[in-house]
Order: structure tokens, then C-alpha cells, then sequence
């Protein structure tokens, strides 16, 4: 099947009820293209035709007939295609600067959670989308070098471990989609992006603030301004295109840091969080 | 015979593409990212002022590709002012080979191209003095098992592949153009000879004359086991032909000249009967007919046709048919042969197969 990812079409192939489950559950609100459209990049997860199908089934992704990862376990196979479609756009396309991070949107202005693993980044952002924030991306911002402008990619959050509980107790209207234990992160699961953000995804985003989560078990919330210099160099670590772009890469780094205010952000409770970041938004 | 595929009818003839469906671009992309030849292609729309013409959605690819191709060239560029530098107390003339040359000389080859590390040629006498100051300026070996090390260091034509700590790109070291244990054993000392002074570089870094980098890549292609880019390398071919062709009216001549001169004379037949063939890259006659000293027998030829007929075409399902798992396959088997006697070859596939340490990750 052909669907419309914002800007973008990508053309999905699976026989596994596992993975025709979690598009169906995850995706149910996103447009189709019909079968003759320019798709962006042909991806499929089929299980490799070998002897171990019968004794510890596997499953691997694949672009075209290129198979980029080793094959995992066959109840990962929705996480992998998520991670497939995720090394996709971070590696075989180049118009915009593509930093590792979440960004979210409310009245207008959009807000980058650029971080490693493990610094709470999706969680917060499924928090914020959960209360309202429109969802751009959970994983990959791209920002073009021209208008310094987001370009949606809003596609299921992916949650880890405890944050899937955190997350469903915190809203329990969401929708979860298939579960993956033991994976090399963890337990995962991906959480339905809101319906609005999908119909709206082909409506950029202005960066307005730039914030570098961390979660700290009983920590109090802050939000500290972050010297600019400091947010330039993360950012560039942060993003997996920055010497692919050159000189291009440098300037779309510079002038989304000069147009954003930057801050470091510490939490433990997410309710407080959510207030902190409406009442930035309605400054 | 079959119709040409969408990629190398888009390579020879651009402007043939404004017919395009949709659906037809899908196909095109997909061909060209695998052979790795996006780049090439969307250089080639630009030179024919064709790019701003093709549908937005198939431009946002080719345009991407542009710019990490012209990314790359940066990169190499900034590679081998390192390499100069690292080497500069030794007196060695330092010869880029393939893509580094055809960057540092502009020729037309590079544009789009990309690249996955420099290759440069040494003389051998001075290979100990060179990999030492390599290490010193932060290059390291790749090759950690003992085996490894005696096989490229006892029988092969280069170093084992060096690593930077820090940039993390490759450099091939190499101090002839064919393994040692190989069939064919062009001299090296006649190509530092001939080796041209790059502009701007002083007088230690050199490329290839015309000729004899015409005959390297042949060579390599043509000895080559792994033909993923083969349409990618025989594209190179093409466009050197070209480009040396128009800059030197006895370019022709010259290069049968010099195969026969190094021993060459195979692989230049096969350059010259597969550019032809595939990509419509124009030889004279005169020259077809003098590359025939190179031919091999008729059977020998039929069964190259036939491998090298699937091998260069565009790596994707969209172009193969059920022979081209078996010819690539056998084509494999065939660079292994030439490049090393019976013997060895054993012995070396024994070894790979039940000595060497496996990747504990497979």
C-alpha cells in the first residue's frame, strides 16, 4: 500500500498480520495514494525464506532489495519497520537538515526536543501531543535550509519500557499499537499520532524554542535558559546530516539557533511540564 | 534483445526522459539509488539544463544526491591535503588513483560520483617509511586477524585498508595496480614514469597519465569479484573515454599502444566491447578492430557476454532475470581465479572458511 506520510509517500509491503495490525491500528487516518504514485522510498518486513522459519522465525526490512539491518526476531516486525522507515529518511535523503529529536506545535510556534536516547524526549513530546500540542515528529525533525521551516513527519511516537505505561496512565485515551518485548531497546511500543496532527501534516512549522530535556527521577522542574553557542554545538552532534550538508548544514544550524530561544529543561512530573511549556507557548 | 533499461537509456540519452510518467520516475530512482549512479544521473539532467523539468517529487531525490556528492568531493579533497601533509618529509611521489584523481583533476567522471574512500600508489621500496607516517598522523590498519594481514601483505597489491581514528574515512595503500599472485603483472615503475604532476599540488602528487587511468580502472573492473556498482564502474569507463577522447585526437591510438606496453591489452577489450555495447560510448572502428589483439577465444567471449551482459545491468529486481544471481556468482569465482593460482585459492577459501574467526554477530 501507498501512504501519504505529510509530504511524503511511502510504499509499505508486509504479509505479516503483525505489521497489517499495527498499520491499521496506528495509521487508520492516514491518506492513500493509489498504486501508481512517485513513492519516496519502497520499504517491505517479510520473513527471509530459509530453514529457521519453522524453528525461531525471524523477520527482516527491506529498501527495494536492499537489506540494511540484520534480522530481528519475528514479533519485533512492526517495531522494525518503524525503525526501517526512521533510517530511511535519516540516510537516504538530503534536501533538509534532519536532527534526532521530537517537535511539537502549539499556536503556531513549534518546539524542537533535540536529545540522545533515554533523555525522556518522546515521552514528553507523547505527553504534550496527548494534551493538545500538535505532533510534527517524534524521532526526526527535518528543517529546511531555506525557510528554516519543519517539515512534518508525523508518523506513531515510539515509547519505551516504562514510559508505555507512564504514557497510558497519564492519558489513557491513546491508542498502543503492538507491543515488542526483549527488543535492543527494551519492550517497545508506538502510540497513535492524534488525528489532527496527521490531516495537518503538510502544514509546516516556525521553530520557536529550542529545549534539551532530561528526566531525573524526583527531580523539581526547570526551565534554564541555554547559552546559544552550547545549543548550536548540541544540535549539530544531534543531527545526522550535519557534515553530509556542508556549509549548508552549518548555516540551517546557526540560523535555527538565532531565531529560537534555547533552554534546558529538567522533569520528573508531567503534568508540570505540560503547564511550564502552555505557558511558554502563550507568552 | 531486451529494450534498454529506464537507468542506462537515462544515462545515454537524458532527454529521452521528458516522456516520463510518474510511475516511470518511481522505477528510474529506484534503479539509479541502487546502482549508485543518482548522482551521475541527476549531474547529467543538469548538464542537459533538464533537471528543473523533472516532476518535483523524483527533483527532491536527484537534488539530494547532488548535493552529497558535492559534499563528498569536499571530503576528498580535504583527505588528500591530509595525506600530503602527513607525507610530507618523505621524498615518495604519491599517485592518486580513481575517484581521488578524478576529483583532484575535475574531470567530469567525478561529478555526482560517490565516493567511499582514496586509493593511493606508492612506490614499494618506500612502503614501510609511508605506513608508518600514516600511523603517526592517526591512520590505523583494518585488518586485525594475523591471516588477514599476511594476505594482503604477502600476496596482495595494496596495504590493508587504513582507517583515520578520528574522520573515520578509508585510504587504500597500494604499491601496484594487480595483486602479486595475479595473472597479468603490469609493471609498476612505467606508471609512476608516466604519472603526471597535479596543478597546484608541487611536484609530488601525481595522477595517472590518460592512458594508464583508463587502463587501471579497466583492469579493476574486469578483476573484480564484487559487481554491485559494475554499471556505476563501466559508467566510469564511459565517461573517461569520452572526456580523454575529445581532449587528445590521438587519445585512440595512444591507448592500444599502452596496453600492449603493460600487458593490458585484456582488459582494454573488454572496456572498449561493453562501453559500446551498453552505454553507446563512441570508439572508432579503427581502434574496435586494433582491441581485438586482446580478444579472447570466440567460446571464452560468449560466456563474458553473457556475465558481463547481467552483471552490468542496473542492480535492482526490476532488471535481473534468473540467471543473474549464477552469473554474478560466477563472476565472483573468476576475479578469485585470476587473481590467485590454484593453490592458493585453496588454501585461501580453506582458511576463510574454517580457520578464520567468525563475526560473532552473524
Amino acid at each position: 500500500m501507498h501512504i501519504r506520510i505529510g509530504s511524503y509517500t511511502v510504499h509499505i509491503r508486509s504479509a505479516l498480520p503483525s505489521v497489517s495490525q499495527g498499520i491499521h491500528l496506528l495509521y487508520a487516518d492516514y491518506p492513500l495514494a493509489d498504486d501508481d504514485a512517485f513513492a519516496d522510498f519502497h520499504v517491505s518486513v517479510v520473513q527471509p525464506n530459509n530453514l529457521r522459519r519453522w524453528i525461531a522465525p525471524q523477520v527482516i526490512f527491506r529498501f527495494d532489495h536492499y537489506v540494511p539491518f540484520k534480522p530481528l526476531p519475528a514479533d519485533q516486525a512492526y517495531p522494525l519497520l518503524e525503525w526501517g522507515l526512521n533510517w530511511c529518511f535519516s540516510t537516504q535523503y538530503h534536501r533538509h537538515l534532519v536532527i534526532h529529536g521530537a517537535v511539537v506545535e502549539r499556536n503556531g510556534r513549534a518546539l524542537i526536543l533535540p536529545a540522545p536516547p533515554g533523555s525522556g524526549k518522546s515521552t514528553l513530546c507523547a505527553a504534550l501531543v496527548a494534551r493538545g500540542w500538535r505532533l510534527l515528529s517524534d524521532e526526526l525533525t527535518l528543517v529546511t535550509p531555506d525557510e528554516i521551516a519543519v517539515v512534518p513527519m508525523c508518523r506513531p511516537v515510539s515509547l519505551k519500557n516504562e514510559s508505555l505505561q507512564i504514557i497510558q496512565e497519564f492519558e489513557s485515551s491513546v491508542t498502543m499499537g503492538p507491543l515488542a518485548f526483549d527488543t535492543s531497546k527494551g519492550t517497545v511500543g508506538h502510540m497513535r499520532a492524534p488525528t489532527d496532527s496527521v490531516l495537518r501534516s503538510q502544514e509546516h512549522g516556525l521553530p520557536a524554542w529550542i529545549v534539551f530535556p532530561k528526566y531525573e527521577a524526583g527531580a523539581v522542574t526547570q526551565l534554564n535558559p541555554h547559552p546559544k553557542a552550547g545549543a548550536f554545538m548540541q544540535i549539530a552532534e544531534n543531527t545526522f546530516n550535519y557534515s553530509m550538508l556542508g556549509l549548508h548544514g552549518f548555516e540551517t544550524v546557526t540560523q535555527l539557533v538565532d531565531r529560537c530561544d534555547c533552554y534546558a529543561f529538567k522533569y520528573s512530573n508531567l503534568n508540570e511540564a505540560i503547564d511550564i511549556f502552555n505557558c511558554l507557548s502563550e507568552a | 534483445m531486451k529494450p534498454r533499461p529506464l537507468l542506462t537509456q537515462a544515462l545515454i540519452q537524458p532527454e529521452t526522459l521528458s516522456g516520463l510518467s510518474l510511475k516511470d520516475w518511481d522505477l528510474l530512482i529506484r534503479q539509479a539509488r541502487h546502482a549508485n549512479l543518482l548522482g551521475r544521473l541527476a549531474y547529467r539532467l543538469t548538464e542537459c539544463h533538464l533537471l528543473s523539468q523533472v516532476p518535483e517529487q523524483a527533483r527532491a531525490h536527484l537534488e539530494s544526491a547532488l548535493g552529497v556528492a558535492q559534499r563528498q568531493t569536499q571530503a576528498v579533497q580535504w583527505e588528500v591535503n591530509r595525506i600530503v601533509q602527513a607525507l610530507e618529509q618523505l621524498q615518495a611521489p604519491i599517485i592518486l588513483l580513481k575517484g581521488a584523481a578524478y576529483i583532484i583533476q575535475q574531470l567530469p567522471t567525478a561529478q555526482g560520483r560517490l565516493f567511499s574512500d582514496v586509493d593511493i600508489l606508492v612506490p614499494k621500496p618506500q612502503l614501510e617509511a609511508i605506513e608508518l607516517a600514516l600511523k603517526i598522523h592517526g591512520w590505523i590498519t583494518t585488518h586485525h586477524d594475523e591471516y588477514d594481514q599476511r594476505y594482503y601483505r604477502t600476496w596482495m597489491h595494496e596495504l590493508p585498508p587504513m582507517r583515520h581514528l578520528t574522520r573515520e574515512t578509508l585510504l587504500d595503500v597500494h604499491h601496484t595496480i594487480l595483486p602479486e599472485t595475479a595473472r597479468y603483472h603490469p609493471d609498476p615503475q612505467q606508471l609512476l614514469n608516466a604519472a603526471m604532476p597535479v596543478a597546484g599540488y608541487g611536484d609530488r602528487v601525481k595522477v595517472l597519465a590518460p592512458t594508464d587511468m583508463l587502463l587501471h580502472s579497466a583492469t579493476h573492473l574486469f578483476h573484480e569479484g564484487e559487481l554491485n556498482h559494475g554499471l556505476r564502474d563501466l559508467s566510469d569507463l564511459d565517461s573517461l573515454l569520452r572526456h580523454f577522447s575529445a581532449q587528445d585526437a590521438a587519445f585512440w591510438e595512444k591507448l592500444i599502444e599502452r596496453a600492449k606496453q603493460l600487458d593490458l591489452t585484456r582488459p582494454l577489450y573488454y572496456a572498449l566491447r561493453y562501453t559500446t555495447m551498453i552505454l553507446d560510448t563512441p570508439v572508432p572502428p579503427t581502434t574496435l578492430r586494433a582491441a581485438q589483439v586482446g580478444a579472447p577465444s570466440w567460446i571464452t567471449r560468449q560466456w563474458m557476454d553473457a556475465l558481463f551482459r547481467r552483471a552490468f545491468q542496473p542492480p535492482h529486481p526490476s532488471c535481473e532475470d534468473w540467471l543473474t544471481k549464477p552469473a554474478l556468482w560466477m563472476l565472483f569465482v573468476r576475479a578469485h581465479w585470476l587473481k590467485m593460482p590454484p593453490w592458493l585459492l585453496i588454501r585461501h577459501l580453506f582458511h576463510k572458511a574454517f580457520i578464520s574467526p567468525k563475526d560473532p554477530n552473524i
